[in-house]
């Protein structure tokens, strides 16, 4: 009986705890000037974002960053979803994504906010020198299957990737293993191993004497070995830095983007235009990236 | 019994049985829901290319063969590893072991049961990929036998439990009567124990492929994503991308209600169906079993 009258109690507070936790969760949504910005994409840029926003918000006390990864695709749909107000992307925005958010009675907008390059790196071991770009879309491609073709050690050769939804892995395909051709459909070879994570390449390139694999320059370590890589047999060989990225002299090299619904207003509006700040892009030096210096949306 | 009294039980009751029968609901709206967003796969995709070898979703390659095949692989893999050693830990534990072994092991395993997949995959990169690649002589040690040893690690707890729990189960005077009849422990153990609570190991094994063939974050880290269709068993040795690992690397990107989208619940869909004849070969091979027995004993 008192078990029972217990039993009943718990069961009581449960619903009420249940009923509670639902009516939280249908609270109204913060509007975009009341000192909150959400703000999700591209992993590659997504230290960066971190940068700038704790920078911001420790001038401006009273506004909030929130900033997440996920891929370039995962901030975009999530811009059309209505769930961020910025969106971070390291390729440009794709039609088929344009025409989602279009179908929400607005457009996206595009602001370059960095440039970056992207270095070809081998294990410390591998004799290798130079690569041209032919080479690499041949390697990756699956045409070179081994180190000695290209003057290196008797090794086989694993290629590393980024995995699919990452916006580098979309432009090395289209800028190095189809050379920048739009009528080229080459794949990237079966077999390149696509790892999640930019860690995950140089951690294998690191351990591995057979491996190749692409990363942002921000995430290149010092225990790997970055290869100078030319545009054709006659152009020289490069190696990836600032400098030689705004001189447009290193080939593989790509704008950063940050995306908004609609034109940007109130706080993310004067975020954006921070953003564009010297002082803002000094960050964008310290972490490995190539700071905009005029900008032009 | 008062009015109230009686309206109390009528509540109770009707809680308890709507908690009951929720699993049952929940399995449904699961399978609803895989359905609903998987099936317009089949109208947009023909079978034939889902019966392809390549899979490259942004260039609209859907062949499912590889992710098939680099489960199917992985598990098997794991399977082969964790069997012996999960079966052979428990005969030590339930039949051999002295009681302080005894006292000592059964903990550890529960500790190792609880280990998360991330942890056992870092451990997978930071050891088994270079000494594999090392002692093997492979190009890389990011390969299915990589996953397979981590999923056999995650299995083995699980092997381990249930058939100790169905050797523990086997009664005392049939281990007497074997040593009475000049049988040594061996005998005893391969020819009386086992055969006695082999229903109870064949669930444990069910169970611990069930466990495997799900596990996503380890496999992950540690397999290379390469979808190869592997053809044999000589591709242990050459890197696969599972299912699970699709399933987590893609969904996040993905536009909801693309092809893409419905593809990665279509594989939701096999991996539902596989775990499903997986369960149901274990319970007929179980059912199958007790009847034979009790035609014996009858």
């Amino acid at each position: 009986m008192r078990l029972q009258r217990y039993l009943l109690f718990v069961l009581f507070a449960i619903c009420l705890i249940g009923c509670r936790g639902k009516s939280t969760s249908e609270g109204p949504s913060p509007p975009s000037d009341s000192g909150y910005i959400e703000n999700k994409g591209s992993d590659t840029i997504v230290n960066l974002a971190l940068a700038w926003a704790e920078e911001y918000q420790s001038i401006h006390p009273d506004v909030r960053i929130s900033v997440t990864g996920g891929g370039s695709g995962t901030g975009i749909a999530a811009l059309f979803n209505n769930t961020v107000d910025i969106a971070n992307a390291s390729r440009k925005i794709k039609p088929e994504e344009r025409e989602a958010i279009e179908k929400n009675g607005t457009e996206p907008f595009e602001f370059v906010i960095a440039r970056d390059a992207i270095a070809i790196i081998v294990n410390p071991e591998n004799p290798i020198e130079q690569i041209t770009l032919q080479q690499l879309s041949d390697i990756y491609s699956g045409k070179i299957d081994n180190w000695k073709e290209l003057g290196g050690e008797d090794r086989p050769i694993v290629r590393l990737s980024r995995e699919v939804n990452s916006g580098t892995h979309v432009y090395f395909l289209e800028e190095v293993v189809r050379l920048g051709d739009k009528e080229n459909k080459t794949l990237f070879s079966k077999d390149t191993l696509l790892l999640p994570s930019s860690e995950g390449i140089t951690a294998e390139v690191r351990d591995n004497p057979n491996a190749i694999g692409y990363d942002g320059l921000g995430y290149v370590t010092p225990d790997v070995k970055v290869v100078p890589v030319s545009r054709g047999d006659d152009s020289p060989f490069i190696y990836p830095s600032a400098n030689t990225v705004n001189t447009d002299t290193y080939p593989i090299a790509r704008d950063l983007y940050m995306y908004t619904a609609g034109q940007p207003a109130g706080l993310v509006k004067i975020y954006l235009d921070w953003i564009f700040s010297p002082e803002a892009q000094v960050i964008v030096n310290e972490l490995g990236f190539v700071p905009i210096i005029n900008s032009d949306e | 019994m008062g009015k109230f009294q009686k309206i109390q039980e009528l509540f109770v009751s009707g809680l308890i049985k709507v908690s009951g029968y929720s699993a049952i609901i929940f399995v449904l709206l699961i399978l609803y829901f895989l359905l609903s967003e998987g099936l317009p796969a089949l109208k947009e995709v023909s079978v034939q290319s889902l019966l392809e070898t390549r899979w490259y979703p942004i260039e609209d390659f859907y062949g499912l063969l590889p992710l098939i095949g680099g489960s199917i692989i992985v598990t098997l893999g794991a399977t082969l590893i964790a069997v012996p050693i999960g079966i052979g830990t428990a005969v030590y534990i339930a039949e051999v072991s002295p009681r302080w072994a005894k006292e000592i092991l059964k903990p550890m395993v529960e500790v190792l049961a609880g280990i998360p997949s991330v942890v056992l995959g870092f451990l997978g990169i930071l050891a088994f990929t270079s000494l594999l690649r090392q002692s093997l002589d492979l190009p890389t040690g990011l390969t299915a036998l990589t996953g397979s040893i981590l999923l056999a690690l995650i299995s083995i707890p699980t092997i381990v439990s249930v058939s100790e729990d169905a050797l523990d189960a086997v009664p005392r005077s049939y281990r007497d009567a074997a040593v009475a009849l000049g049988a040594t422990e061996w005998e005893t153990i391969w020819k009386v124990t086992l055969p006695a609570a082999r229903s109870g190991v064949i669930t444990a094994v069910m169970l611990g492929i069930g466990r495997t063939i799900g596990e996503t974050m380890a496999v992950m880290m540690v397999t290379g994503n390469a979808p190869i269709l592997p053809t044999g068993l000589r591709d242990l040795f050459s890197p696969v991308r599972t299912m699970t690992a699709t399933i987590a690397a893609e969904m996040g990107e993905v536009a909801s209600g693309s092809t893409h989208y419905h593809i990665l619940f279509f594989i939701g869909i096999v991996l539902f169906l596989i775990s499903l004849i997986v369960n149901l070969t274990a319970s007929a091979v179980v059912f199958r079993q007790r009847k034979r027995s009790e035609r014996i004993l009858s």
